[in-house]
Formats: structure tokens, sequence, C-alpha cells
């Protein structure tokens, strides 16, 4: 063990260098997992809404499945990462509004009880009115359950989370629609319709060019507490991201050509969203382990 | 009245959070640093009365006196030691351009070291994050004021974790519930002062009402400044700070961040209307995303 404490530099003051706040429990690949799992099934939910308005039944029932078995695999994340897992449903003995992740509880659990209604009904092909409606609803809760993740990093101490209220809750929404792309990709490949294939195509460079622009947004920062998306591990893993969503959305051009287009394509822009992801996490950790990033933050906001 | 919910001063935090109107004085503590001699008394006290299991690693930090480290789950009162080299005024003098010359005597002596020791604990917010986020409603806000975790409904989230704008509240690794100081209320609810406070053998953790203790602060500040001690300063007494002032502020002789405290803090809750808008306009772009992708002809792209 030959540990040497940080020097301090001479711009601020700590206590031995150690830090001011705790480093978050939220752990890998829990937190990740559950943030791509989440906006996967929130933007899945509304492509099944939208193809069946333009009467895609293969990407309705693909929509359908996928947003259902990610609500339910994201929700099992969420719960192994609990202290107390047992106690998952305390989570629903209030309503908060202070509470991010109380909010988050309510639409994680009206959205994954409706989309399994919706892909219940698809897979077995009965009570389709109310496969319908549970459908339609699923396509308001979907963009809530995408996006709220945005308030429950930033609504925390943690400066790198904290000052990135606009960026996150974008950077989940362009996951959300390249997620949901990813998904509509396989299931056009499987079914092999380029009529299915068209407006997933279309998804993939809306939502890469979203998720890109966020991240670019958050490595383009001037304040001390954007330093963790612009060095280190957290800002590699960053750009790494955003390199692979790009690829993928390129890749996907070729979907209606060649299968093997659409599955590559389909795996990059997932894993491009995956990545950042775990980026955020790491650049939570790093911001909250090194006390200048509180004490510089706080003397001076416009830094 | 509900304007200050989230965030700015607040008369009345235990109406606020729905007692009647009979309720107790908001109570807090007043720790005075400048009379800690760092006994630890307090963190000893606090360990015994409240049953706080001992760190899974007996280590030393080998960096001062301080082997507690930081507050956390097992440590709800936490001594810390700053050493600082503080030369005579004799060793100091200033050059032309103003700028600050410590000379050393002869043998390469700088002087005395100055040891800041100071009883750091769960500040018990006006506007505390960690109750703010809290999912479950564990945390609670008291009768006296205070701010608590109800072990029996903590399902170890962890949210209040990164919430807490001064790393105090953790989660106990194996119990997996989260914990901080309660301000003994087990013992306020017997009329007895909390342990800390009790076991501090130079008054320097005072406890009582919290209105009574800033008026306490403000006068011993003074008398501080009159004394010389220019640098004193308290910490956590302004209701109109970040967290609308601490239940549980203190008399600092140095800048807060020397101590391992945040400069100026403020509740995360109080952007939360501006996230949610933000967040609401992701909605609307995965809603519209997805809409226009669809809206195409289906064939091409």
């Amino acid at each position: 063990m030959t540990e040497q404490l940080a020097v301090p530099p001479a711009d601020f003051a700590s206590y031995y260098g150690r830090p001011i706040l705790k480093v978050t429990r939220w752990r890998e690949p829990h937190l990740p997992a559950y943030l791509f799992l989440g906006e996967l099934s929130g933007a899945a939910a509304v492509l099944g809404v939208a193809a069946s308005a333009r009467r895609r039944p293969g990407l309705v029932k693909a929509g359908r499945l996928v947003a259902a078995a990610a609500a339910q695999a994201g929700a099992a994340f969420l719960t192994a990462e609990l202290g107390r897992p047992e106690r998952f449903l305390n989570m629903l003995r209030v309503a908060k509004p202070t509470s991010p992740m109380s909010m988050g509880s309510w639409i994680l659990v009206s959205h994954s009880g409706l989309t399994a209604a919706a892909a219940a009904s698809s897979v077995t092909g009965r009570a389709a009115v109310i496969g319908g409606a549970a459908a339609a609803a699923s396509a308001v809760t979907g963009p809530l359950l995408a996006a709220y993740p945005g308030v429950l990093l930033a609504n925390t101490a943690v400066p790198a989370w904290h000052t990135s209220h606009r960026e996150l809750p974008m950077l989940f929404a362009g996951g959300a629609l390249t997620a949901a792309a990813a998904a509509g990709l396989v299931a056009g490949a499987l079914s092999g319709d380029p009529a299915d294939l068209g407006p997933v195509q279309r998804l993939a460079l809306i939502g890469a060019a979203v998720e890109g622009t966020a991240e670019f947004a958050l490595e383009r920062r001037t304040d001390v507490a954007a330093e963790p998306y612009q060095q280190g591990q957290s800002a590699m893993m960053l750009r790494g991201a955003r390199l692979t969503t790009m690829l993928g959305a390129a890749v996907a051009l070729g979907a209606r050509r060649s299968r093997i287009a659409a599955i590559t394509s389909a795996s990059l822009l997932a894993g491009g969203g995956l990545l950042a992801k775990y980026a955020v996490l790491r650049a939570g950790v790093a911001s909250a382990k090194d006390p200048k990033y509180v004490v510089q933050t706080q003397r001076d906001p416009m830094n | 009245m509900t304007s200050n919910r989230l965030y700015g001063p607040l008369d009345d935090v235990s109406a606020d959070a729905g007692y009647a109107a009979d309720h107790p004085a908001r109570v807090g503590f007043f720790t005075d640093t400048s009379v800690c001699i760092g006994c630890k008394a307090c963190e000893v006290a606090c360990k015994e009365w409240n049953g706080l299991p001992e760190p899974d690693l007996l280590a030393l930090t080998g960096m001062s006196y301080d082997n507690t480290g930081a507050l956390g789950s097992q440590s709800w009162r936490h001594v810390a030691f700053v050493e600082q080299a503080a030369p005579p005024a004799s060793a100091l003098s200033r050059d032309q351009d103003g700028d600050l010359i410590i000379s050393a005597s002869d043998d390469g002596d700088l002087g005395a070291t100055r040891w800041l020791m100071a009883s750091d604990v769960c500040k018990h917010c006006t506007h505390a994050g960690c109750l703010d986020v809290c999912p479950t409603g564990a945390l609670v806000r008291t009768e006296f004021g205070t701010v608590i975790v109800q072990p029996d409904v903590c399902n170890g989230c962890a949210y209040c974790v990164s919430a807490c704008p001064f790393g105090v509240i953790d989660r106990r690794e194996g119990d997996g519930r989260a914990w901080k100081c309660t301000m003994c209320y087990d013992r306020l609810r017997g009329g007895l002062e909390p342990a800390c406070a009790k076991a501090c053998p130079t008054d320097s953790i005072q406890f009582g009402a919290l209105d009574e203790l800033r008026v306490t602060a403000q006068a011993r500040l003074g008398e501080l400044h009159a004394a010389g001690v220019s640098e004193a300063r308290l910490y956590g007494a302004d209701p109109d700070d970040g967290i609308g002032g601490a239940g549980a502020f203190f008399l600092l002789l140095d800048s807060p961040e020397v101590y391992g405290l945040p400069p100026d803090p403020v509740v995360t809750t109080k952007d939360l209307p501006s996230m949610w808008r933000w967040a609401g306009i992701a909605a609307g772009v995965v809603a519209a995303g997805v809409a226009v992708a669809f809206a195409g002809r289906a064939d091409a792209s």
C-alpha cells in the first residue's frame, strides 16, 4: 500500500484531498442496464403505436414485445440494485413529486403493466381492443420513462450530473430512439420487408442525431463540472459511444440491401447507447470523488 | 408560504411537514470548533448510545489523528483534525508588492503548528436533499424539525446518498439500508439531550432550541472577532443560504473546504422544476422522433 494523498493545487483547499461527497452506490452493470432498457422500452412502445397507425403488423408486434420485455428486465435490474430488494414495493407506498425516483417508479410500474397487457394481447390475439388501448397509453408513459432518468441523475449533489440537467434528458431521448431503431432493424431484418425497414432507418438517423448532439454538448462545455465528460476514462467512453452510434446510423443506410448490415447496425446503435450510460455513471463517480469539482463549482458558479 | 417548499428560508419546518401548531420548538446543534480539543468523546458516545457497528476494517488513515475519515453509515459524528503551519507574527512580513513573505528562523523552524479540530455531524437541513428525494418516505421530518431515516421502511435505493450535498448519509453494506445521525431522536422524545452534546467536555457541541443557538453563536462570533480572531465565521447558520439554514451549524476558523465541508451547498431540489421542463422536452423529442420517422413514405428513407 503505497497510496499517496493527492496534493491539492494552490487554487482550492480541501481536507487532505478527501472527497466531500459520498460516491454513488449505484453500480455497473445495474444502473447503465436499467437506463438502457428503460429508454428502449419507452421508445419501442411508441414505435409499436406508430407502426399500428401505418398498418405494419410485424413492427407492431415487435414494438409491443420489446417494450414489455425491456420494461420487465429493466425493473429487475432496478430491484437488484436495492439494498433491500424484497422491499421494492415500498416505492409505491407514497407518490412524492420532489423525488424523481418516486415519480419514476410510478411511471415504470404503469408502463410495464401497460406494455405487458399490449404484448399479451398481441401474442394471444385476444382482447385486441384492450390491448390496443393499453398500447396507446404506453405511448404516453414510454417517452416519460425514457426521459425521466435525466432528472433522476440531475437531482443529486453529484457535480457532473447536477450541472447536466439540460443534456442528460436529451441524451436519454436520443438513446431511446436509437435503441428502438435497433429493435426495429432486427425485426425488419427478420421479416425482410423493406416497408418495415424504411421508417426504422429514418428512426436510426433521427436518434443518432439527437444522441450525438447531446454527447457533443457535454464534450463542449467549459465549466469545471463537465471535465469528467472531457477527460479520463469516462470521456473516452463517451467519445466511443458517439462514434459507435454514428457508425451504426451510417450502416443502417444499407439495411434494406443486406440483412447483415441491418443486424450490424442494430448492434452498433444499441452498443453505443449502452456505452453512453456507462460513461455517464463513471463521469458522476469521478466528479464525486474529487473535492475539486464541489469546491470550484460552488466558489465560482460561472467558471 | 408554499413558494419556499423547495428553497429559501422556512420559519417552521415541522409545520411545513404537517405537524400541528403545538409541536416542540426546532432543535439543533451549535458546534463551536474554536473550543474543540479533539477528544472524540462525541464519536464514542454516539456509537455507544446508538449501537453503531464497528467499521469492517480498523485501519489508520496515516494522515493525522483522524482515523474515522468521514461521516458514514457507522460514524454519525466525525472529528476532523487539520494541521496547519502557523508561523508566529514575527516571521511574517510583506515585500514591496504587498505579497506575504514567511521568513524561517535560523534553524529553519517556521514556528508552531496550528491545530483545527471540528466535530462534524448531519446538518439536519431546512431543505434536506436526502428527504426530498427519498422515494419510499423512509426519510421524514420529525416534530423537533430534525431529519431521520425509518429503518423499517428504507429499501436501500441509495438515492439519498447521492443527493446529500455534505456526503453525510450512506448505505450500510451488508445491512442494505441508509443510516445517519438521528440527533438521538429517542433521547429527544425522552427529554434528554443527544449523546454527543452530553459527552462533550468543553461545550464545543451545544444542543438546544435552534433560535437560541443562533443568538448564542452570534455572540460567540462577536467575542472572537473582538479578541482579534478575524478568521472566525459561522457555517450553516444563515436561513438565506442554499439549504435554508442548517439545524446543525458550526463556528469555523478557516474555509469550510479545509474541514471537508462544501463551501456553498445548495439543495439539489432547488432546480427541480427546470429539470422536469427539460425532461418534458426530451419526452416530446422521443414521441416526435418516432412520429416523424413513420410519417414519410414507408419504402423510402
